[in-house]
């Protein structure tokens, strides 16, 4: 089938703002949207610049906005979206080239939640035994790829970058509800001020990027309620 | 999970744990405030019938003056919070945000005081209600 990608695009040598750019590709219906990309960049204009790596949605590489909604390439079939498509790099980041964004302050954001096991114990000689039950707590959080899909959809995070953002709170949730962890309260701790888990405003938009169907907003919630409950 | 290694004093205050919980009981019960004020002012009563008689009739009651300044108090402090909010989203400089935040509060509170004011200053006159 015939698509028509509309590709944002911007190169910091040339360009003083963004344009946009139309290519034309024959595509089958169940290809992908990072196949449509594969072929601009391999048949028809080497300059279009993305980030990809595995191609199977588990790297987090190639999040981007596509008609409007921020997805994987790698995970979006092109009879998903019909014959015009609209790629545009991920919001609120900035952009370093074409659909390239810089990630850094986003793993500096990951970073401030400390998304590590915190265990004041001994090592213990054998592994630490966990229910099924104990490991169900934060099962779905760890499902997280750090694509910042979830992060650059968050309308708090447009406006406010120092916001820590769904993609930090995921992983900060992760942590939080293992029992074989001890760092909850120095996490709650930091989740508590003016950047952390309050400023989510219950948008809903992560939850709705989530490439991996993590049901973020339930988790934010659940950091929430377990600082309500120990403060008040 | 929680732990209690290294757990010393709290350093960030409840601040905004206190505001967020706020807006959710104060959402929940200006609902319903409002439901029963809009019921007596705009339902029940036909419109004719709303006049200075008719709020001095109510207001001969202290408990419609108690009422009336929790859904001032309430809905206004509600409000402005929501506009602090909006305001820390989008106001990055330190001094500004503590400057325009400063006066905010100010402004809001002195309309409240004045609010207040006229709810209990109030004084039907003799022959109404
Ligand atoms: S390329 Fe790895 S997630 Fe899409």
């Amino acid at each position: 089938m015939k698509v028509e990608l509309s590709i944002k695009r911007f190169d910091p040598d040339q360009d003083e703002a963004s344009h946009t750019e139309v290519y034309g590709v024959e595509i089958e219906p169940t290809d992908r949207v990072l196949d449509a990309l594969n072929q601009v960049k391999w048949y028809q204009d080497g300059t279009l610049t993305y980030r990809r790596s595995c191609a199977h949605g588990i790297c987090g590489s190639d999040a981007m906005r596509i008609n409007g909604l921020n997805r994987l390439a790698c995970k979006t079939l092109i009879k998903e979206l019909g014959s015009k498509i609209s790629i545009e790099p991920l919001l609120g980041f900035t952009v370093i080239k074409d659909l390239m964004v810089d990630f850094d302050h986003f793993f500096d954001l990951y970073k401030s939640v400390k998304p590590y096991l915190i265990n004041y114990d001994p090592t213990p000689a054998k592994e630490r035994l966990q229910s099924p039950e104990q490991r169900e707590a934060f099962d779905d959080t760890t499902k997280c790829i750090l694509c910042a899909a979830c992060t650059t959809s968050c309308p708090p995070f447009w406006s406010d970058p120092n916001f820590v953002g769904p993609a930090a709170l995921v992983n900060a949730h992760r942590f939080i509800f293992d029992s074989r962890d001890q760092g909850g309260a120095e996490r709650l701790e930091i989740l508590n001020g003016r950047e952390g888990v309050w400023r989510c405003r219950t948008v809903f938009n992560c939850t709705q990027a989530c490439p991996r169907d993590i049901k973020i907003t339930k988790a934010i919630e659940q950091i929430k309620r377990l600082v309500l409950f120990n403060r008040v | 999970m929680l732990g209690s290694a290294s757990s010393p004093r709290p350093r960030t205050t409840n601040f905004e744990l206190w505001s967020w919980l706020f807006m959710r009981v104060s959402g929940a019960l200006l609902l319903i405030l409002l439901l029963i004020h809009l019921a007596i002012m705009h339902v029940t009563q036909p419109i004719e019938n709303v006049n200075f008689a008719f709020v001095a009739a109510r207001w001969a009651s202290p408990l419609w003056r108690w009422y009336d300044l929790v859904l001032l108090g309430l809905g206004w402090v509600h409000g402005l919070n929501g506009v602090r909010v909006v305001m820390d989203d989008w106001i990055h400089s330190p001094g500004w945000r503590l400057t325009l935040t400063a006066l905010l509060w100010l402004i809001g509170f002195i309309l409240l005081v004045i609010g207040a004011q006229v709810i209990f200053s109030f004084q039907a006159p003799a022959g109404a209600g």
